[in-house]
């Protein structure tokens, strides 16, 4: 306990009462904004007219924060060993997810492949689409406003922040998933994993390799 | 399902600003680019978001362009391209396309 904490009204306490000092404030408290208003009001207009009920409301929002890119990283490491599904992964994401005991949702996805010659990102400059269902939520990043206009305005600059510079021979692609569409980088298989198993490919798969503003971890040697 | 561009298509992308939920960017309305793949039939998004569930498809095309088409100050590689999902009413070909 700190000295101003127990004399400020001149006797002694071991502990401090005064609770409004030491409550960080809770979520109802943090600004509700006409947008959060608008989706509270349409989730409850939808349980009342028993289009929805609450559970399925509730099971789709647990759903959604179960999901993270280690799905997706599955999907990449398995595409480096085997030709064939990475063959299936390019022409189709969604059947390639299943064909393995994925869901992948039912939104299509496209897998985007870097080459030698060719570094894609992703972005959409009109709001936050990503592919969920297998990278998990986007980050905060991901929908702020800075990332969606630049990406598309001067890619190179914000992929350099994000530690990632990219040769003048080699191509930046930007892809803006505007409409049905979400997309999935397909980053080169790093040197150095030649004959890694699954499980320690797949954990040179980032969720940022597969957004495209950064490469994959580089095998320990 | 009428198709009206095809691959390598030089497509035009309306310069409109039509209210409503429109998920066409404003950083490609009126700029040139080339039709880089098919990517299947859809509902058309600005009639989705009235209920209009029942509206007819339409093509959505994946079109590329060129940076330095986008932005008259881009300063990166002058291949640095961007590919931007647009339903095919917003396209209009674009002169030097094989129309």
């Amino acid at each position: 306990m700190t000295a101003d904490t127990h004399s400020h009204d001149g006797h002694d306490h071991d502990y401090d009462h005064d609770h409004s000092r030491t409550f960080q404030p809770d979520i109802e408290e943090s600004p509700f904004g006409q947008y959060q208003v608008m989706a509270q009001a349409l989730g409850e207009l939808l349980i009342e007219k028993s289009v929805i009920t609450a559970d399925e409301l509730r099971a789709q929002i647990e759903w959604l924060d179960s999901r993270s890119p280690a799905d997706g990283a599955i999907l990449i490491a398995r595409a480096w060993n085997d030709p064939d599904f990475r063959k299936l992964l390019l022409e189709n994401v969604n059947a390639a997810a299943e064909s393995i005991g994925l869901s992948a949702g039912d939104i299509p996805i496209r897998a985007i492949e870097n080459t030698p010659s060719v570094h894609n990102v992703i972005v959409c400059t009109l709001c936050s689409c990503y592919p969920r269902a297998l990278l998990g939520l986007p980050p905060d990043w991901y929908k702020s406003r800075e990332y969606r206009s630049r990406t598309v305005r001067e890619p190179r600059a914000i992929l350099a922040e994000f530690g990632t510079v990219v040769p003048d021979d080699v191509e930046v692609r930007v892809h803006d998933s505007t409409a049905d569409l979400r997309y999935l980088v397909l980053p080169m298989r790093p040197a150095g994993s030649e004959g890694m198993d699954a499980a320690a490919l797949e954990a040179l798969v980032t969720r940022d390799c597969m957004i495209g503003v950064s490469l994959p971890r580089t095998p320990r040697s | 399902m009428k198709i009206r561009f095809a691959v390598g298509d030089a497509v035009r992308v309306r310069r409109a600003f039509p209210p409503g939920h429109v998920r066409t960017p404003y950083f490609i309305r009126g700029r040139s680019g080339v039709v880089d793949e098919i990517a299947g039939a859809y509902h058309n998004p600005e009639e989705l978001a009235y209920g209009r569930y029942d509206c007819a498809t339409l093509p959505l095309y994946r079109v590329r362009f060129s940076q330095a088409d986008l932005w008259s100050d881009y300063d990166g590689p002058v291949g640095d391209t961007a590919i931007v999902d647009i339903y095919e009413h917003w396209l209009e070909p674009a002169e030097g396309g094989h129309q």
